[in-house]
């Protein structure tokens, strides 16, 4: 597949294929995260917080390979791993936001509390992170393609050989992600059995 | 299994120091940088196939030790 010839980017704007979709996979999960979250509340169950929280986990695990690749990316594009962009920083700061919602997680004991209130940070979570990484970055200059305009549709980003091979990855990495996500339920859900199961022994 | 993380270690620190080595203040077409960065999209999925190899690993330890606690449900030792 032929790419645009551009300067300092050459042949490295093929990691396009790979950075780009893990932000839309973690974007996409941390949605499908939030939605369970908002259900949750709405009407509490064990289902919908094992949903909420393996979504989250999984978009964590994307937030951080893209946070990686675009690492790499920049080193060689900008100079060095890390610039202290607005993007990059704004990406930082919510992963470090969702990364603190496994710590709320993990330091409350009982299980429909924990629930409870992590949905509710879930929340908090999920709109800290879209101005975070969509419009703060776009408000002022940065480095990264999109600061000033919509880099989705931007003709100079993006042109139609590329898009060709982008939206496929795209569509496939967030598959993979749901796929992880539900496997991850699966599993959370049979522990919560193994357990519930231990209860009823002891009582 | 620690033998085999041991020496998953050792080959990420042996490729780490390479491409430390590749790095030089002038960018010149040497290491990541030769035959138009195309080593760098190399590099990058290789991070990805990584960072999936290592979730799978996490995720192979979650599974067993769901499959201890049955295995200890159904032959109680104690």
């Amino acid at each position: 597949m032929d790419v645009p010839r551009l300067n300092i980017l050459n042949e490295t704007i093929r990691a396009l294929y790979f950075h780009v979709p893990m932000w839309f996979g973690m974007v996409t999960l941390f949605s499908i995260s939030v939605y369970y979250s908002i259900l949750y509340l709405r009407k509490p169950s064990p289902e919908l917080d094992r949903k909420a929280v393996e979504s989250a986990n999984v978009g964590l695990v994307f937030g951080i390979l893209g946070m990686l690749t675009g690492m790499l990316w920049a080193n060689y594009a900008w100079g060095s791993f890390w610039h202290g962009d607005p993007k990059q920083n704004g990406a930082a700061i919510a992963l470090l936001v969702y990364l603190a919602y496994f710590i709320l997680r993990g330091s409350v004991e009982n299980d429909e509390q924990k629930a409870r209130l992590s949905a509710v940070y879930n929340i908090f979570a999920f709109a800290a992170m879209i101005p975070l990484i969509f419009i703060i970055p776009r408000l002022t200059s940065s480095l990264h393609p999109g600061s000033g305009g919509n880099p989705g549709f931007n003709m100079y980003d993006l042109d139609n050989r590329m898009r060709m091979v982008f939206y496929p990855a795209v569509i496939g990495w967030i598959l993979v992600g749901i796929w992880v996500t539900t496997l991850r339920v699966r599993m959370r859900a049979i522990e919560d059995k193994i357990h519930d199961l231990e209860d009823e022994k002891t009582h | 299994m620690k033998k085999l993380i041991s020496s998953l270690l050792g080959l990420v620190l042996m490729a780490l120091s390479l491409s430390a080595n590749a790095q030089s203040d002038v960018p010149m077409a040497d290491g990541l940088r030769s035959e138009g960065k195309i080593y760098v999209v190399v590099a990058i999925i290789l991070i990805v196939l990584a960072g999936l190899i290592v979730y799978l690993f996490l995720m192979d330890r979650k599974v067993k030790k769901l499959e201890d606690l049955l295995a200890e449900k159904n032959h109680p030792t104690k």
